[in-house]
């Protein structure tokens, strides 16, 4: 970008006066980093402050908070950006239109090409920009565990909670079910939490890949057949949470959603132990509970749950969490 | 190539891409069943005596071997529909006809009569709440409504009968198991059920054919105001 309004000869950019006009060539380069500068030391301080808090997912867990924060500081780089593009375009319509005659052309040509100071700008910015939401984003989602996101049945990223409540997911063609291993193992067709609490989502699948998307909790985390993946959060508020498979997984896979809720510690230890209770009939046909279970490929012919359930004793748990 | 010949080439690969599109609109994404109404054969409010069957194979169109659902529309005749509507609030009567053999479950959590009157579900004039599925002749079927919390297990048939059914629809000549259990309809809106069971036999994890089509094992409770 020159800070000139008219090349010399040799291309580059000089402040001597425009030939056939009076006075010294407006300093449009000057002109433009104000109005730039001014609309965004008053847009990102209104977004952030206005616009920020309602910026989805939320802030029912602190994943979601993390993220909705991630998502804002983002918003905060990037509306600069956007600011300039668009402080430059309205500039260039209105003080080079081609309307204006006797305007010389201010970009393009050698001059662009051979601009050092603005081509050394553009790639120091756009380099520092970039390094820092690296780097940014690096810490984001070691300081998360994960930020959400299933880490595998290895997780580097463990909250430091010495009570994290382990909730399995199960999916399959299409629908969500939901173990929890600290309470007998019983199996529920609906997701409820204790706010205020750590939780382990170890979410599987029994039949094709799908992903179990806690949208409210900001969780999303694949569903693969066989595998055991592992994902953390812990809740902040009470509220009702959707879940939804984020992973095109056949003809229902548009109506493979379902709904859960973040209830206070009493009442969630409430509901355990009568759920527990009423579905103990059931819950002894379940297999053992394992993080993973092993499909027969051979259609409806059952057996899916062979003797060999792959528990992995790594995992030890303790006192039925969370204490109430 | 001249002119002419490359218009006429254009446009003859026009036409097979049209078809192609036309083709695979009207095969696989419009809707293939009619909708059976139950709305308007009793008064207003009075329950709605709704039966089905399920049965291992059709026996007849397309997919003559695939397993299917078949529907007694209000003046007695069975038809191959899966899209039933239903009026809003009012208490349906399910009679469920289940004529396919069945095997332990792909997951027990279905062997457990959920979201109806009284969790329970009256097999063949026995009620009960939670089937083993791992017994007798396993379960064959489940009717489930995901958003009303409605599951049933439809226990299977045995297959060693000499009497199995393998036409729809069929009839009480045939072995079967008779189900029943209640539910209310809630406010209008479109509700879908689908089998739980993986039945689709010949396809890999047993969800391909008649579980990936619709008007099979699954379709929707249209619920009118």
């Amino acid at each position: 970008m020159s800070d000139a309004a008219t090349p010399t000869a040799a291309g580059s950019p000089t402040d001597s006066a425009v030939p056939g006009s009076h006075g010294p060539a407006p300093r449009h380069f000057a002109r433009m980093v104000t109005i730039w500068l001014i609309l965004s030391l008053i847009l990102d301080p209104l977004f952030y402050f206005l616009v920020g808090p309602h910026v989805p997912p939320g802030v029912m867990s602190s994943t979601a908070e993390e993220n909705q924060f991630d998502f804002n500081v983002l918003m905060v780089i990037a509306l600069p950006v956007l600011l300039g593009v668009w402080t430059y375009l309205g500039y260039s319509i209105v003080t080079w239109r081609a309307s204006r005659a006797g305007v010389a052309e201010p970009v393009g040509g050698q001059d662009a090409r051979t601009h050092m100071g603005a081509q050394t700008a553009w790639i120091v910015i756009t380099s520092f920009i970039v390094l820092c939401l690296a780097v940014f984003g690096t810490y984001e989602l070691i300081e998360t565990n994960g930020a959400g996101g299933g880490e595998g049945p290895n997780p580097i990223w463990k909250p430091t909670s010495a009570h994290i409540l382990p909730v399995q997911v199960i999916a399959q063609q299409w629908t969500f079910t939901y173990r929890y291993p600290t309470y007998g193992g019983f199996e529920s067709s609906t997701l409820m939490l204790p706010v205020g609490t750590s939780v382990a989502f170890h979410v599987t699948s029994l039949d094709v890949i799908h992903s179990f998307w806690a949208y409210q909790l900001s969780i999303k985390a694949d569903a693969n057949p066989q595998v055991d993946n592992v994902a953390f959060t812990t809740t902040n508020h009470t509220g009702s949470v959707t879940v939804r498979c984020s992973e095109l997984c056949g003809l229902w896979h548009g109506a493979m959603f379902n709904y859960g809720q973040v209830v206070s510690k009493s009442a969630f230890q409430s509901w355990a132990t009568a759920t527990e209770k009423a579905t103990a009939a059931n819950t002894k046909l379940l297999p053992p509970f394992a993080w993973t279970y092993v499909p027969d490929a051979n259609g409806a012919d059952g057996g899916y749950y062979p003797a060999t359930d792959p528990y992995s004793p790594s995992e030890v748990y303790g006192a039925k969490q969370p204490a109430s | 190539m001249s002119f002419r010949g490359r218009l006429s080439t254009f446009l003859v690969l026009l036409a097979i891409a049209v078809a192609l599109v036309v083709y695979t609109v009207v095969t696989f994404l419009l809707p293939q069943s009619g909708v059976v109404d139950f709305t308007s054969a009793q008064p207003t409010g009075a329950p709605v005596n709704l039966s089905v069957q399920t049965v291992g194979s059709i026996g007849y169109g397309a997919h003559p071997t695939w397993v299917t659902y078949m529907v007694q529309a209000p003046n007695g005749q069975w038809l191959h529909d899966t899209t039933w509507q239903l009026p809003a609030h009012t208490r349906i009567n399910m009679t469920v006809h289940q004529f396919d053999s069945g095997s332990p479950l792909r997951n027990q959590q279905w062997g457990r009569v959920q979201g109806v009157a009284g969790n329970v579900e009256i097999l063949n004039g026995k009620p009960v709440s939670v089937y083993n599925s791992y017994s007798d002749n396993g379960v064959g079927h489940t009717f489930a409504v995901p958003a009303l919390g409605i599951s049933v297990p439809l226990v299977g048939v045995d297959p060693n009968a000499t009497n199995v059914c393998s036409v729809a629809p069929c009839g009480s000549d045939s072995v079967s198991n008779t189900i029943k259990f209640s539910f209310v309809t809630p406010g209008p809106g479109e509700y879908r059920w689908q089998c739980f069971v993986p039945c689709a036999l010949g396809y890999l994890f047993g969800n391909g054919g008649a579980m990936s089509s619709s008007n099979y094992m699954g379709g929707f409770l249209d619920v009118t105001a």
